[in-house]
């Protein structure tokens, strides 16, 4: 731990004004709060585009938007749900936020890459968001930008959509490399005194993890992008074989579509988990908080993420069960994907086990915590279906895959960053969010998931295909699969409005929350033992703390709190033997 | 107290939706009935942990909740149940893959009796090729299409003179029949669906990809674009129709051969000249000839007829309208369709065939003899 030692006695160059405090600021603490203001903002573009979309599906023809627009609009909701928010907020968010205060660093190691990581986000949201302003409009290729349509004419944006989208991402995967640099390397080089690998919260295992796999998988879908901008701009042939455009032959020869299906679920399963990880560690550590009860099998949540990133990377073939690939990939995919359920399976019944004699406080973010169970349950289980080839290959590209996701890494992850924004919210704040406002926020938004997308599966049973902009005379479909699609879209358009509550708890509490204290909920990890709320440049004041034991010391036998802090001496409360590393 | 309710209530709710929905696969018509069991296998073990994971989550949530001077227990870990715990999802999960696995064993091979047909996509629509009495297909490759090759076959390949080529969107298939389907592309990926059969797989241009089935039951089906394929993706419509022995064998006498097309050389008529070039360059994937909806205004009917613009201007539909929305398709939208239709180059014997071909569409000509002359340039 030289490397501490060395960071307690440099000297602290707190940044004066304004625009070195809050714009151009290498604190791990603005950084975060940037990256998430980003990411809520750009979600938000995200939402109102899918209202549009169900506008459309429930109630054909009632707003003015043809099938350009929807498949524009399927096309940016996909790609900023999944990347600009989730990707964003889980790693630049809490990542930033959490990990110097959980692991008792003052700072991520590199501030300055810290700093340009949120610039270079920023702007890779700002290309991607000038692409609605372009001849063409965005890009309406599909979150998943297969080509060959992707840079062909019967797409929308296939001109100058498809580039933005392509550069946007460059773009993002760098910021994601700097950031992503920085927080493994404070992982491993930056914690204090006492705290091993085995003492982190859970939170920071599932990002250190996600940021490995991040590191791992997002280069494939750089090559993937800068040789699809080549087709598309000099006229290389990597994706494009000898092809038709409406009756005309094209200048392309040789290249295989498929392969950049390869390249892009090469990096596309491996990002499901890139925001199941974070959300994974971030609600093992809201469960045990608010059940006052030691995290259940902590070793063995540690290799559950470790194994879960391991796999990640065999089994992205799944979702090309019905691409053409060679079809004997399906037996081998098949089995690797459904072995990652067990490890998965672990991870939903050690979270029971910790609810299983504890001291359960229904607080907002514990309400949060319980819906992503049930949410990730039901979307885990929807993806032994679609994992296991053959049970795969009459629900691939139909309503039920689109209920799979959102439920599976949609909804629950978001529950996620609800319950961590209403569970932190007090460290960044000083004040308490509207416990009130919370409620019906929380209600609104689990129940109506739920209502939208368990039917939903039932749509693709039915063999509704997905990406469909209008279902008119189909035989087989019936009338009341139409009735379904309109109480749906209801439900979303509530669901939707329903955030501004969460907006609006947000502004509110900012001025007019209860003072929280330092340490509300009575937590024992690091980021709670601040001496300011919120910490302050250097989070630790003169000296780092010294960690004595692991983070999840709640309800331990003969000590007087029900909760004992990582920084507590084995002189007043002993160590417990669960804390293996001496 | 009220969570714990909720909870059992999403449980019990979920699996009635299960048993009253009216929304369940659509009825079987093809020799994937084992498919179809793997689904209720899967939906029996994974019920199963759905229902006993909430309902132990709503115990606790009851039965732990925050009581004043309550502790939880310090119990950080119990391997020998967490070793129990792993070993059950181990063997529910075996019992998913296993009877999967068997499943797609058959799925991946095709058996040694089946016919082939060949479906050919392109934005958006669907033609079909058959081998013919030699039971081979000719090579083919996307460089060779044209307008009198529209499957791209190489005319010097004997095996292809005698393949039977479909180029309307129906497909005939033989009952009981195993049928393996080679699916080519000429532009983008698609996927050829039909719900009924169950299978479905992907078409890739540059390659020929396959999958097998045995139609089960006499009747019409559609086939549905399951894979993204640009804007008229939803409207991308196929039928297969599966017919007993003698119905099959009356369709199929009346098809043509690629060397009837050959020898068919040149087409006499600006009608069936303007039809070879609507199917050739694709028009009729997006303007239906038959009054079904298309991404375009349909064909039928349509000449001679009075159009409401997007602008709210009223056009009537003649020779010199028709060749403008060919060449410069921005120029006049129809109100209530999409401004998506790319310009095409044509000569213009080639534009005075398609204007033909869609005035012999209108089944009331006379009704259009005032603005007549002005196509007869």
């Amino acid at each position: 731990m030289a490397y501490a030692d060395d960071v307690e006695n440099e000297e602290l160059h707190e940044p004066t004004g304004f625009i070195w405090k809050y714009v151009w600021s290498q604190d791990h603490k603005v950084i975060a709060i940037q990256y998430s203001t980003t990411a809520i903002l750009v979600g938000l573009v995200a939402l109102v585009l899918s209202g549009m979309m169900r506008m459309q599906i429930g109630f054909p023809g009632s707003i003015d938007m043809d099938s350009t627009a929807y498949y524009q609009a399927m096309t940016m909701h996909g790609m900023i749900m999944v990347i600009y928010l989730l990707t964003a907020i889980f790693l630049g968010g809490f990542g930033n936020y959490l990990i110097p205060l959980m692991v008792g660093a003052r700072d991520m190691v590199f501030p300055f890459v810290n700093m340009l990581s949120f610039w270079f986000y920023l702007v890779s949201v700002l290309v991607l968001l000038a692409s609605f302003f372009v001849p063409g409009g965005p890009t309406g290729a599909g979150w998943t930008l297969y080509p060959p349509q992707a840079i062909t004419a019967g797409t929308p944006g296939s001109e100058w959509g498809i580039i933005l989208m392509l550069v946007s991402l460059i773009i993002f995967i760098i910021a994601a490399t700097m950031g992503g640099l920085n927080y493994v390397t404070t992982v491993l080089q930056a914690r204090t005194h006492g705290m091993t690998m085995f003492r982190m919260p859970l939170t920071v295992w599932g990002i250190f993890v996600a940021t490995i796999l991040a590191l791992l998988a997002f280069p494939a879908l750089f090559v993937s992008g800068v040789m699809m901008l080549l087709d598309q701009t000099i006229g290389t042939s990597f994706f494009m074989p000898d092809m038709m455009q409406f009756g005309s032959q094209l200048d392309y020869s040789g290249g295989s579509p498929i392969l950049f299906q390869h390249l892009f679920w090469f990096f596309g399963h491996p990002e499901v988990y890139i925001v199941a990880l974070p959300a994974f560690g971030l609600v093992s550590d809201l469960i045990s908080i608010h059940a006052r009860r030691s995290i259940f099998g902590y070793r063995m949540m540690v290799w559950a993420i470790v194994s879960i990133g391991v796999l990640s990377f065999v089994v992205w073939a799944h979702h090309m069960y019905v691409s053409g690939m060679n079809p004997y990939f399906g037996f081998f995919f098949a089995t690797t994907t459904l072995v990652i359920a067990v490890p998965t399976a672990l991870k939903v019944y050690n979270w029971l086990l910790t609810l299983w004699r504890g001291n359960i406080h229904l607080t907002v973010p514990m309400l949060y915590s319980l819906a992503f169970i049930v949410t990730f349950l039901v979307g885990g289980l929807t993806g032994l279906f679609l994992g296991n080839v053959v049970v795969d290959i009459p629900l691939s590209d139909t309503y039920f895959v689109v209920a799979h996701f959102h439920m599976v890494m949609g909804v629950a992850p978001i529950l996620v960053v609800f319950g961590s924004i209403y569970h932190w919210y007090p460290k960044m704040t000083g004040r308490m969010l509207h416990d009130g406002i919370g409620k019906l926020h929380f209600w609104i938004t689990f129940l109506g998931t739920y209502l939208i997308y368990f039917p939903m599966h039932y749509l693709g049973f039915l063999g509704m295909p997905r990406r469909y902009y209008a279902y008119e005379d189909y035989p087989f479909i019936p009338e009341s699969a139409q009735s379904l699609n309109a109480f749906i879209t209801v439900v979303a358009i509530v669901v939707g409005i329903s955030q501004l509550l969460f907006l609006f708890n947000l502004a509110y509490s900012y001025f007019k929350g209860a003072p929280s204290g330092g340490n509300p909920w009575r937590a024992t990890s690091l980021e709670w033992l601040t001496p300011e709320t919120p910490p302050k440049h250097g989070n630790w004041g003169t000296s780092l703390p010294v960690v004595h034991r692991w983070a999840y010391d709640y309800g331990v036998p003969g000590a007087e709190l029900d909760y004992v802090p990582q920084t507590t001496s084995p002189e007043e409360v002993p160590v417990h033997e669960s804390d293996h590393d001496e | 107290m009220t969570f714990a309710v909720i909870l059992v209530a999403i449980v019990v709710v979920s699996v009635l939706f299960h048993f009253l929905s009216p929304w369940q696969a659509t009825p079987l018509a093809s020799n994937w009935g084992s498919i179809d069991t793997t689904i209720t296998i899967t939906l029996v073990i994974t019920g199963i942990f759905f229902v006993a994971i909430v309902l132990f989550m709503a115990y606790c949530v009851y039965k732990y909740k925050a009581l004043p001077g309550r502790r939880s227990e310090y119990r950080p870990e119990n391997k020998k149940l967490e070793w129990w715990l792993i070993g059950i999802t181990t063997v529910a999960i075996c019992a998913l893959l296993a009877p999967g696995l068997i499943v797609y064993n058959d799925f991946v091979h095709v058996p040694p009796n089946a016919v082939e047909f060949e479906a050919v996509g392109e934005q958006w629509r669907w033609s079909y090729r058959l081998p013919g009495k030699d039971k081979t297909f000719g090579r083919t490759s996307v460089t060779r299409i044209d307008e009198n090759n529209a499957f791209g076959i190489d005319p010097s390949d004997a095996a292809g003179q005698d393949d039977v080529l479909i180029a309307g969107n129906q497909m005939h298939v033989l009952i009981n029949q195993p049928t393996k389907a080679l699916l080519r592309s000429k532009d983008v990926l698609h996927d050829f669906y039909v719900p009924q059969f169950r299978a479905k797989m992907d078409l890739i241009p540059g390659q020929v990809t396959y999958f097998w089935f045995t139609p089960t039951v006499l009747g019409t089906f559609d086939i549905l674009c399951a894979e993204y394929c640009g804007i008229g993706h939803y409207n991308m419509r196929g039928q297969v129709v599966v017919d007993d022995a003698s119905s099959y064998q009356k369709w199929l006498s009346s098809q043509v051969t690629f060397a009837d097309v050959l020898s068919g050389g040149t087409v006499e008529g600006l009608v069936d000249q303007g039809q070879r070039l609507a199917s050739s360059r694709g028009c009729i994937a997006c303007h239906s000839i038959d009054g079904g909806p298309s991404l375009g205004p349909g064909w039928l009917d349509l000449y001679g007829r009075q159009e409401t613009l997007s602008d709210g201007s009223q056009v009537k539909v003649d020779g010199p309208y028709l060749i403008e929305s060919v060449v410069d398709p921005a120029a006049k939208i129809v109100a209530g369709y999409p401004p998506v239709m790319v310009a095409y180059e044509m000569s213009d014997e080639q534009l005075d065939s398609l204007v033909a071909y869609i005035a012999s569409l209108s089944s009331d000509p006379e009704n259009s003899t005032s603005i007549q002359p002005s196509t007869e340039e």
